[in-house]
């Protein structure tokens, strides 16, 4: 039986949550704009999943609009919200270099229509500098975007603070929280956070569906244009299963988080005490604290990612390189490259990302396996 | 319970479901990872590309998924006017199109773009005739559906193809969300670049919809980061999405006279009707040919959409007032105006549209219930 340490690619979807979704694949199976009961009812459905949603981040339900994904609700916060400002003159928005793709190429994507895009550098604990940031505001920002906790090695950016200068300059804060929805305490309504976007299938919710949260002062221009779904910010008929399983999905993230938060770290001080048992010689990337206990990306110096990977493969460990969106590729993660790591490490790093079906024993069997995989390659 | 909304959406097929909770269950990998789990579901997504890719004849490779119809043509419209901006800023569509389709034009008119919105006939068709003559030096896309959701006309496609053929460099795309697996259209022999589809339409799932694009046409991605689809759409791959519509498409192959037993019902159902309601208007080709045989698009002048339709609700019948996408606009039909109906015809019609799993009986009893609810409401609206 293979040991699933991908969490952070994607989640096995829980069981009641698919629970919740069979009968709007089969009974409830209206369009929700149709007028008669058939999309009433699951107009119904699509009201209560954006409340659960909303009432995950504390936000009023308004102000969710579902998407396809983590992808979509990036590209429509980023190039919406820029889009929408470049009418009054602001053409400038602030990221940092170890966003998630979907955050980096809807940059660029605005660079190519003339937009002028800073990227913040990171410390070697993947942190940004706030002073950086202050610094790079200038009258024609619109948007910084930030996320919230990296994917690739967990590290926690100080969203507050973030947000903090944010406002006080009257510029617009998206965060990416695809990864730290469900992991950390999320309050929009208290986080000086503007948008964000978040995730099904990384919470043990079906994949094809996300959405962004929005606040009241946010203006933005649709990515997507067609029906009136979603008050016309994404038209399209709607995913009703996918909607209604992350709703359910949120409401069991939002009632489990602190324990599933402890077990979490509880998981990953096993997996690390268990390769400090046995000898492994490994470095921890990203920060010790200030990070999502649920990403643990470790250097194994001497090694090489790809041969670690297919050995790992081998011996019935799921884990990855980087972020399984860069798709099949093996180069050096974007993100690593942004901390300054010595190339010993950043060519030898692995992620391990841990989730809910996660047990200690897995921990010490995958320990167990990556000692034994270590050696082995040290030998040969 | 008698659910005739098949356009607007259609009960998910059993087969599919099991396909999508095995999937769920069992295939949780995400498609871009390289480890097992991740090459697992890669496999699944390839398979029911090649699925997809058989039934329009083309290439695999000639397949995206998206998120569904709307993406589709919004991604092979705004795709291609923002590749081909250079070379000339000028769309051609027709007046009854879809909303993913209309809306688009009217956003990028408001970027400078110019758009012919070629009108059509009585019966809702476009001439292949309008088509070339609106050809400009500036066009660079023709976008023209094949089955109209409203009223189930069916536009002459080949016939569009092949005057575009004499013009390489213009890129015809075509809305085929519903008629897909229901009326045959090969793109290579129909001359079509971008052709988009959607699962729901046809007992697939909700929340997953395909783009062909012929080998070689260059679009700008709507949805950047990650580089899934070859570039040209990012995201995680709904996987399980993707499988049932694969599987939805191999169950339509089952269907082998799904639309000749949906002429024969309909005609009886309109010889029917016709004959004992008065005023009724048959809404498209009235001799058949040209609209597809599973949508009914009628008007019962005085009387008003939305009361029709719940009034067979109450009899258990389920009709549609025109596309779902917009039917809570309380505004006439945008499609029956280019057709040249008046304001009171268009605000007066009810769509009725079959599925793979729609009975005789159903479309029967439509009939009766209809029968029954119209001159009561005629009565009270004093039509008669």
């Amino acid at each position: 039986m293979a040991i699933y340490l991908d969490h952070a690619a994607t989640t096995p979807l829980d069981p009641r949550v698919r629970e919740v979704m069979l009968p709007y694949l089969t009974d409830f199976f209206g369009n929700p704009s149709s007028i008669h009961r058939f999309g009433r009812e699951v107009r119904q459905a699509i009201d209560r999943a954006r409340m659960q949603v909303a009432d995950a981040l504390q936000a009023d339900p308004s102000r969710i609009v579902f998407t396809s994904g983590g992808t979509e609700a990036d590209n429509l916060a980023i190039i919406g919200v820029a889009a929408w400002y470049k009418e009054q003159g602001k053409n400038h928005v602030i990221t940092s270099q170890i966003e998630h793709h979907a955050v980096l190429d809807a940059c660029k994507y605005l660079e190519r229509e003339g937009f002028q895009v800073t990227y913040l550098p990171v410390d070697s604990q993947g942190m940004i500098r706030l002073a950086d940031l202050q610094q790079a505001i200038t009258p024609q920002t619109s948007l910084i975007s930030i996320m919230y906790g990296n994917n690739e090695v967990g590290t926690i950016q100080p969203i507050q603070e973030i947000g903090e200068i944010a406002r006080s300059k009257g510029v617009l804060f998206h965060t990416d929280a695809v990864q730290a929805f469900g992991m950390e305490e999320i309050n929009v309504e208290q986080l000086p956070v503007d948008l964000m976007t978040v995730s099904a299938h990384k919470i043990n919710g079906p994949k094809g569906v996300g959405a962004l949260y929005f606040s009241k002062n946010v203006h933005l221009l649709p990515r997507v244009f067609g029906g009136a779904q979603e008050k016309r910010r994404r038209p399209g008929t709607e995913n009703v299963p996918g909607i209604v399983g992350f709703g359910k999905a949120a409401e069991i993230a939002k009632a489990e988080r602190t324990q599933h938060r402890e077990h979490m770290w509880h998981l990953r001080k096993r997996f690390l005490d268990e390769l400090t048992a046995q000898g492994v010689s490994f470095v921890v990337n990203g920060h010790p604290d200030l990070t999502l206990p649920h990403i643990c990306n470790i250097s194994f110096p001497g090694m090489e990612t790809e041969t670690l990977l297919i050995n790992f493969d081998l011996e019935g460990i799921a884990c990855s390189s980087s972020s399984a969106c860069t798709s099949g590729t093996l180069t050096v993660s974007h993100v690593l490259k942004a901390m300054r790591l010595p190339e010993e490490r950043t060519r030898s790093a692995v992620r391990f990302s841990f989730g809910k079906g996660n047990t200690e024993l897995e921990m010490e069997q995958a320990a167990e396996k990556t000692a034994k995989i270590i050696r082995r390659l040290t030998t040969s | 319970m008698i659910y005739l909304d098949n356009s607007a959406t259609t009960k998910t097929h059993p087969d599919v479901i099991s396909v999508m909770t095995d999937v769920m269950n069992n295939i949780y990998g995400n498609p871009s990872s390289l480890h097992g789990l991740g090459v697992k579901a890669e496999r699944l997504v390839e398979q029911a590309r090649r699925v997809i890719a058989k039934k329009l004849d083309c290439h695999p490779s000639e397949i995206l998924f998206t998120s569904g119809g709307t993406e589709a043509n919004n991604l092979a419209i705004k795709g291609v006017a923002d590749q081909l901006q250079s070379r000339g800023r000028h769309l051609i569509t027709t007046s009854v199109e879809h909303p993913s389709v209309f809306e688009v034009m009217k956003q990028l008119e408001e970027k400078g773009w110019k758009v012919t919105y070629l009108p059509v006939d009585s019966w809702g068709r476009v001439s292949p005739d309008a088509v070339e003559k609106a050809l400009t030096d500036e066009t660079v896309l023709v976008s023209i559906m094949h089955v109209n959701n409203e009223v189930g006309t069916i536009q002459p496609i080949h016939e569009i193809g092949q005057r575009l053929a004499k013009y390489p460099k213009i890129l015809f795309h075509v809305d085929a969300v519903q008629s897909f697996a229901k009326i045959p259209l090969k793109p290579k022999q129909a001359g079509i670049d971008l052709l988009s589809v959607s699962a729901h339409k046809f007992h697939g799932p909700k929340g997953i919809g395909a783009l062909y694009i012929r080998k070689n046409v260059e679009i700008t991605p709507l949805l950047v980061g990650g580089g899934q689809e070859r570039g040209f759409r990012s995201g995680t791959h709904h996987v399980p999405g993707i499988a049932g519509m694969a599987k939805a498409v191999v169950l339509t192959e089952q269907q082998t006279n799904f639309l000749a037993r949906c002429q024969e019902w309909k005609e009886s159902f309109l010889d029917h009707i016709t004959s004992k309601l008065q005023p009724v208007l048959v809404n498209g080709d009235v001799t058949g040919e040209g609209t597809a045989p599973y949508i009914i698009s009628l008007s019962f002048p005085g009387l008003k959409s939305e009361v029709l339709v719940h009034a067979l609700e109450e009899e258990g019948v389920f009709v549609s007032s025109k596309s779902a996408c917009s039917s809570k606009l309380e505004t006439p039909s945008r499609v029956l105006k280019a057709m040249g109906r008046t304001d009171q015809e268009a605000l007066s019609s009810i769509r009725i549209s079959m599925g793979y799993d729609t009975t005789k009986e159903e479309i029967e009893q439509c009939a009766e219930a209809l029968i029954r609810v119209v001159p009561k409401l005629q009565q009270v609206v004093k039509v008669r």
